[in-house]
Parts: C-alpha cells; structure tokens; sequence
C-alpha cells in the first residue's frame, strides 16, 4: 500500500485524526479553561469539512472492500457539512455547568459515529458495511444517554441500543442467507450472483427490515419518538438528519447496485412502506405536543416521502434522494436550531409555550417558519425543490397513484406544520417566552441553515452536480 | 431586465423597502409607490403590447425571455404574455393598488401586512408572466401561502379555522396540479425527445389521450378550487368573511382568477381531447356552483358572506365559460375575469369602509346609509349594478359574450345548461337589490350612524380607481375583446384542430 492509496480515505482519516487531537488536547488543557476546547473542535472540524471538496482520487482498498468514488465523496461532504451545523449549534449548550466535565466525550463520540458513516458508505463488501453500520449507532447509543441522571435519556440510550442490536440481528441473518446462497458478500459478486431464488429474496427481505430499522420505515419506527424526545436536542438533531441521512445513502447504493435483479420485488416493499410512512408519520404528527416527539413523527414522514426517489430505481431518484437529504439537513437541522435554542433558555418544549413568540421572538420565529416551510415544501424555500424532484423521480417510471399519496400527505403535514406557525404568530399570550438571548455560534448555526434553505433551491448547480456525479455510484 | 420580470422585480424591492423603514407612515408610503410604479409599469406593458400588435408582431407570445434553469430536467425561467396575461396583470396591479389604499388603517403589525399583502402579490404577477409550467405552479403556490397570516393575523371572526381551511384546500388544489404538471411533463414527448414545461412546446405536440384522461381532471379540479367548483368552494365563503379587507379583495379580484386562468392556459389548452370528452362533468358541476353561488347569497345576513357567494356563482361563471370550449364564450371567460376581478374588489373594499365606521356586517343592522355617507353608497350602488349586469358597466359584456358563446353550442345539454346559468342573472338581481334597498334605503336604523364621515382622500384613491376601471370596461369593451381576442386565436385552433365541434 502507497502512501497516495491512503489520500483515497482521506475522509475517515481526517475524522481519526481530528477525535485524536480532542482526546490529546482534553488532557493537557488547562481544567478551568475547557471550554475552549469547543471551539477548537469546531476549527478543526471546519477545516478538514473544507478539505474534503479538494478533488480527491477514485479507488478501492483492502481488495475491494473500500471504495471511493466522486458520488460517495459527495455524500460524505453533505454528511460534514450537516455535522459541522450541529457542532455550532451545540456549542452554547455544551457551555452549560452541568456538560463541562464531558465535552470532549460529545465531540469524541459524535466524530467516530461519522467515521462509521464513512466506511459504510464506501464499503464494497457486506462486512465493512457492518462493521460501519455498528460503528456508526452504537456511539449514538451512548450519546443519546450523555444526561444520564435523567431517566428520559437514560431511558432513549438503552432503547437505542436494544433496538440497534435487535435490528442488526435481523440485519445478519438476512446477510447470512445471502452469503449461503451466493458464497461471497463482495457487492460486485452478489450482485452477478443474485438469481431471485425464494432463499435470497427472503434474505434481502431480512436485509431490507434492517434497513428500515435504521431509518425508522413504519412498521418499524416505534422506537423512534421516545429515543427522540429522551436523548438531548442536539442529539435527536443528529439522530434525525445525519444518521438518517447516511442509512439512506449506504441503502439506495445497495438498492441500486446490489440488487438490480430483484427490482420488481423491492419495489413492492418500497411501495407499500412508502405509504405507510408517510401516512402514519404523518397522523400521528398531529396529535403531537412536545416538539421533539412532533419532529420525530416529521422526521419519520420525511422519510416515507424519501422512498419515492428509491422506487424508480433511476438516475433522477439517485439525485434527488442525495438532494432532498441535503435540503433536509438545512430544513431540519433550522427547526432543531430553534428548539435547542428556546430549550435551552427555558426548558420549554411544548408547543403551548410557543404561543406568541413572535411577540417577543421575530427572528427565532421566523426562521422556524422558513424551516417548517422547508419541511413542508412551499416555495420559494428549498424543500419545495426537493419534494418536486422526489415526486418527479416516481413520476418518471409512472408511479402517479403513490405521488398522489404522497401529495395528499403533503397536505396533512402542511396543517400541523401550520399548528407551530399559528401558535408562533396568531395566538396571543399572555406570558410569550421571554426574549432569548442567543450566543454567537447558535447565530452562526441558525444562519448557516437559512441561507441554506434559500440558496439551495435556486441554485440548480447544486442539483445539477448532484445529478451529474451521483450515478458514478 | 426584460420588463416582464420587472414585474416580479419590483414587488421584491418594494418588500426590502419596507423592512428598512422605521415607521407606520412610511411604510403605507413605500408600498403605496411600489405599487403605484407597478401600476404604471402595467399600464406601459398594456401600450407596448398593443403597438407591438399593431406593428404586425403575429407570435402567439410577446416578451419571451428564456433562462434555462435546471438543465437536467429542462426547467426554465420562462415568461411571455399574450392579450390575456396582460388583461390579467393589468387587473392585478389595480387591485393590488387599490388594495394598498384600502388597508391605510391598518395599525396592527403594519409592517407585516404590507410585506404579505405584496408577497401575495408577487406570486400572482409570476404567474401571469410564466409560461414554464414550473415557474408557474412556483408563483403559484407562493401566492397562496401568505393567505395564511394574512388571514389568521389580520382576520375577524372565526379567523384561525378560516385561514386554516382555506390555506389546507387551496394547498390541497396545488398538490393536483402539481400531480397534472407532473404528468403533463412526462407525457411532453410522444415520438422521443426531451421532456418539457414550456407551455407554447407542449402545445404544439398532442399529449396521449389515454393520459390526458387522467391528467386532466386532475389539473382542473386543482385549478378548480382556487376557482370556486362546486363542492370545492366551501372555503370561499369563510376565507373572505374573515380576511381583511385588502386581502379579501386581492383574494375574491385576483387570486381567484388563476384558477380561471389556469383551468383554460393548462388543462383546457394543453389536453383539449380530454377537455371536450369529459368536460360534460365539470359543466354540470360549474352550472350548480353559477346558481347556488346566487341562491347562496340571497339567504345570507353577512355583508361579505353575501359578496362571497356571489364570487362563487360570478366565478363559477368564468369556469363555465371555459369549458364551452369557443371563441365567444373563452373571450366571455376572460372580460368576466376582468370584470369580476374589479367589480369584487370594490364590493370587498367598500364593505371593509362601511364596516370600519359601522362597526356590523350584518345587514339588519344598518339603514339609510345613503344620507350619511353618501359616497360610499353611490358606489355601492354601482358596484351592485355592475353585478347584476347592468349595460354600461363591465358585467354586462362579460355575461353577455358568455351566454352568447354558451348559446352556440345547438345540442340539448348545452342549451339546458345555459338556460340554468342564465336564471342566475334574475338570482344576483334580488340579492343585490335587496341588499341596496335595506342598507343604503330606508330610515337610519342606529342612531350611532347619524354621525359617520364619508370615505377620507385614500379611500377616495381606492374606489374611484375600481369605479373607474369598471367602467372603462363597460363602455369601451372593444379594445379588451380585440386585445384577447387575437389572443384566444391560438388556443381556439388548438381546439378546432383536436376535431372538436
């Protein structure tokens, strides 16, 4: 192995040195100063998310088990950057008395479920991809747990972790099936091998159930909302976007290049889980009062319409799944922004304490507007973008019955996205949230995402070099 | 810049305006010149375009600038008008205009209020200038979310459930179209090629029937709605009962005309085979709106609930229109937009400055109006008669050239039908009149009236506009009709070539 061969890992490379260099410097800082550690990791991290759009070589490694192609750098960019948002977003909270002993902990943990991520996007063979998958949840698992003396998070931390174990259970014993029958878990030679005899199907439906798991597809979302609403802000953000994020990149790679022969029969599954996802995400939004749980059922709805980029199996799907994630991470990771903030000034996260804050709050307010707005796809914000590629991509391959569903969807999710506007601006309080005043990096952070819920749908570019790479998977 | 995306241009500035001036008196000045420029801007487009026409300029579409957007799936910024989209813009910045004038009071979150109010109509003037279907279905749906705030913030009444439906069925509108857009541009290319959203590209080719039969219902319901079809005008009544007054009358004038002009430049103009075979459903559906709209409004103690029905029924009208399919009744369709886009904002903007000094809506409760603020009723009385179709004023052409148009058509269905949609005519009659009789007639019923001020100098700005527009229409209806007519010549070939009638 040459030294030029490790510049095609650049990526999990940087992230390995960067979680180094926290621990190190944890342990020569100076005790009362640690809070400096903060923005040091948030240098660092900028600057090696900055290295990672220098141009990079193609390749693989390890005999083909790592692979590195200009559409899975992408991917790993996108992922940076919606790290990067979430690190300045969380330095005032980790600022807090009660985090400071542990802030490095965060950063360490965070960085290496990244690494995870990286791997298993660039995996060429079923067991990188594991080992990435598991390095990727089980930190979260621990950090969803980081206020451990309250029993909520406490709480979200051992669920994580069961449902994690429980999943990838299921997960192997798809991948055992597909070893037994094919004799290789390399991508290239499953992929040759995989005849759609009842044994493999039944694998890849083993295979599919992990999966779905990890991006919580009813029926197998029911662990989402209470590890969200238990796990601290930042960390349901994460979980929401990043993690989500990186489960359907590795997904739709596997979909796409792993299973072409058995397209039929995805397409099935993706058709069926699509609408249950989005509906039930959707209805069960409504009733939502606590914001973070409301956002978990978001989430899981936003992930429902997600499938519909999946199901074509074409090259405009691939760009825009990669894109509506980009706009999702800005879309979200806006309204997540807004939460942490208030949560943090005031331990308020129910709906009913949003009432009026535009009285006392205009700007925090407007910006969660724009960002629900994003979630919802109105135009001229981002997600309207987004959401029309997606449906377009169905369209394409004359799915019109699940748009259609998809479109109605969209029409139950505006109202309860119109729920937090109402109380943000129509209804009157007597006692709104008191002025919040915010730190320079929640500035940042909160900035970062509504240029990008502006810029990013305007800018066809962007689309258009997603497009344009994204098929090279 | 082209003088089309001015259009779009100038609103944007007018908004960024506002957000940097300080006080109440500044903004209303900032939005007044905006939209004054607009108006201006508006009245130099309609001269370009008729000396453009009178050079001899035969394209179907004038002004086209096209700025290739998203390469990949051939969405471009698009835009060109033709004697309709003008007529249209035309509307829109008088509404727009006089809208501003009409909202001179308002002191609650004033800043707020104009920005909407002028985001609103920032939506509007894109979509009349698109012709990529993208671009337009963007404008479109930016134009029907900041009824939300407007309504909710600004509204009386039950104001939150009214912005609330209304907002969730016009959105529920825009979802099919967006399916119809959808399907349109996936069907865009028979014979191979590059998939398009240019209107003037996908009329030149013939979509496969068998999809315009499920596209087109589907891109004129969505249309529909935002056009009040029967059963999907029930958000109607209560959005404009509830919305402020300018709101109110951009909604009832302008909004409500997309639907009408998006019913006919897309699912009628681009899927006439579909349109003529199934068009029987939607004109049995838009006769019921035309004569329940009226009878709708006869039963009504609410001034705005009133004036609310009978845009459903004036509007069912201009849908009705569209689906007879000719000449006659397509120019029909559009004068009756025109006409009821002005005529409504005059309605909506009067009863907002009869509510303003009366403090009721309610029609029982007032009396003899017309001795103390004489202005304000003469102008309701105008307002009323060019409602109910009187000649001289712009109701008259419009209904006329539509039952004209309707007439044409010599089977049984049709005749029938348009008999019933004329009876409608009787119908507006008596709740106008009833109305004039016991609101501006009789004695003074509330001895709190006896002292009301007629309208102030802004007022006056709002009203003589309408008046005079309305109008303008009615005794010189040629130049509109000539200017629409040429104008319809294209999507009536388009038809005639479909081997229809």
């Amino acid at each position: 192995m040459s030294s030029s061969n490790f510049l095609i890992m650049r990526h999990e490379l940087l992230l390995t040195a960067v979680a180094l260099i926290i621990l190190i410097a944890e342990i020569f800082a100076d005790p009362k100063k640690k809070h400096s550690i903060i923005s040091f990791t948030l240098i660092l991290f900028g600057v090696i998310t900055a290295a990672g759009f220098l141009p990079s070589p193609e390749g693989s490694m390890f005999g083909g088990m790592y692979n590195s192609t200009a559409g899975k750098l992408l991917m790993k960019n996108i992922l940076n950057v919606g790290v990067l948002i979430i690190l300045i977003q969380s330095a005032d909270w980790l600022r807090k008395d009660e985090n400071a002993d542990k802030i490095h902990e965060y950063f360490i943990l965070l960085i290496s479920t990244v690494i995870g991520m990286n791997f298993m996007i660039s995996s060429g063979h079923f067991l990188m991809f594991y080992i990435g998958l598991e390095l990727a949840t089980i930190p979260i698992a621990a950090l969803a747990a980081y206020d451990r003396y309250k029993n909520q998070s406490a709480e979200a931390g051992i669920k994580l972790i069961m449902i994690s174990a429980f999943s990838s259970g299921i997960l192997l014993y798809g991948l055992s099936m597909i070893y037994g029958t094919t004799g290789t878990l390399y991508f290239n030679e499953v992929a040759d091998l995989f005849q759609n005899n009842n044994l493999q199907v039944l694998g890849f439906i083993f295979f599919f159930t992990g999966m779905a798991f990890k991006l919580s597809i009813v029926p197998f979302h029911l662990w989402t909302a209470d590890v969200y609403e238990g796990a601290p802000i930042n960390v349901t953000s994460y979980l929401s976007v990043i993690s989500k994020g990186a489960a359907a990149f590795i997904f739709i790679i596997i979909l796409f290049t792993v299973f072409p022969v058995i397209t039929e029969t995805w397409q099935k599954a993706i058709y069926v889980t699509a609408i249950l996802t989005m509906t039930i995400g959707n209805l069960f939004a409504i009733r939502q009062q606590n914001l973070k749980r409301f956002l978990a059922f978001s989430s899981i709805s936003q992930a429902g319409y997600l499938l519909l980029g999946f199901i074509g199996g074409n090259q405009l799907g691939m760009a825009s799944v990669i894109y509506y994630i980009l706009v999702y991470i800005f879309s979200n990771l806006g309204a997540f922004g807004v939460v942490l903030v208030i949560s943090n000034a005031t331990n308020k996260e129910n709906i009913n304490d949003y009432n009026g804050l535009y009285q006392t709050n205009p700007g925090l307010s407007l910006i969660m507007t724009l960002a629900l707005f994003s979630l919802a796809g109105i135009p001229p914000v981002a997600g309207f973008f987004g959401k029309f590629f997606l449906f377009a991509a169905a369209a394409e391959k004359g799915f019109y019955i699940l748009v259609l569903i998809a479109v109605l969807n969209t029409i139950i999710s505006l109202y309860y996205y119109l729920l937090i506007v109402k109380a943000m601006f129509l209804t009157r309080s007597e006692t709104p949230i008191e002025k919040v005043n915010s730190g320079f990096y929640t500035k940042l952070g909160l900035g970062l995402c509504v240029a990008g819920i502006f810029v990013i749908g305007f800018a066809s570019i962007l689309f258009e070099i997603i497009r344009n790479i994204s098929y090279g998977i | 810049m082209d003088i089309l995306t001015l259009f779009v241009v100038i609103p944007v500035l007018t908004i960024t305006g506002i957000l940097f001036v300080k006080d109440i008196k500044q903004v209303r000045i900032v939005a007044a010149i905006g939209m004054g420029i607009q108006l201006i801007l508006a009245a130099v487009l309609v001269f370009m375009y008729l000396s453009a026409r009178k050079a001899g300029v035969n394209d179907e579409m004038l002004f086209i600038k096209d700025y290739l957007w998203f390469k990949s799936l051939n969405i471009h910024y698009a835009i060109g008008v033709d004697g309709i989209s003008v007529a249209m813009i035309a509307l829109t910045s008088i509404v727009v205009f006089a809208g501003i004038f009409a909202s001179w009071e308002v002191e609650f979150l004033t800043k707020e209020f104009f920005i909407s109010l002028i985001l609103l109509a920032t939506g509007v003037f894109g979509f009349f200038i698109s012709i990529d279907l993208f671009t337009m279905f963007l404008f479109y749906e930016l134009a029907v979310i900041p009824m939300y705030l407007l309504i909710g913030i600004w509204g009386s009444g039950p104001k939150e459930y009214s912005a609330m439906k209304l907002t969730l069925m016009l959105m529920g509108g825009s979802a099919l179209i967006l399916l119809g857009l959808l399907g349109i541009y996936f069907n865009s290319a028979p014979d191979g090629g590059q998939f398009t959203f240019n209107i003037l590209e996908i009329s030149k080719i013939t979509i496969p029937v068998s999809a315009q039969r499920l596209f087109f219902p589907l891109t004129f319901i969505g249309f529909g709605i935002l056009g009040a079809l029967f059963p999907f005008h029930t958000w109607s009544p209560d959005g404009h009962a509830s919305a402020p007054t300018a709101v109110s009358m951009l909604h009832a004038g302008v909004l409500m005309k997309l639907g009408g002009y998006g019913a006919f430049r897309v699912a009628i103009f681009l899927m006439p085979e579909a349109a003529s075979e199934l068009n029987w459903i939607f004109i049995i559906l838009t006769s019921i709106s035309v004569v329940y709209g009226a009878f709708g409004a006869i039963v009504q103690k609410d001034l705005k609930y009133i004036n609310a029905y009978s845009s459903v029924s004036h509007c069912g009208l201009v849908l009705f229109a569209v689906l007879m399919m000719n000449q006659t009744a397509l120019n029909g369709a559009v004068i009756q937009m025109i006409s009821h886009g002005l005529m409504t904002a005059l309605f909506f903007a009067l009863i907002g400055m009869i509510y303003g000094r009366t403090h009721t809506r309610i029609i029982n409760e007032m009396g003899g109006l017309m001795k103390i603020i004489p202005f304000l009723s003469v102008a309701y009385v105008i307002a009323g008669l060019a409602s109910l179709g009187l000649p001289g004023l712009s109701g008259f052409v419009a209904e006329m050239t539509i039952f004209v148009g309707a007439f044409q058509h010599t089977d049984t269905f049709h005749r029938v039908v348009t008999i019933v949609a004329v009876s409608s005519i009787v119908i507006t009659a008596v709740y106008i009149l009833r109305v004039v009789a016991i609101l501006l007639l009789g004695p003074v019923k509330d001895e709190h009236h006896a002292h009301l001020t007629d309208a102030k100098w802004y007022e006056k700005v709002s009203v003589i506009t309408l008046i005079g527009s309305v109008a303008g229409i009615g005794l010189a209806p040629f130049w509109l009709s000539t200017m629409i007519g040429k104008s319809l010549q294209p999507i009536v070939n388009k038809i005639l070539a479909a081997g229809l009638f």
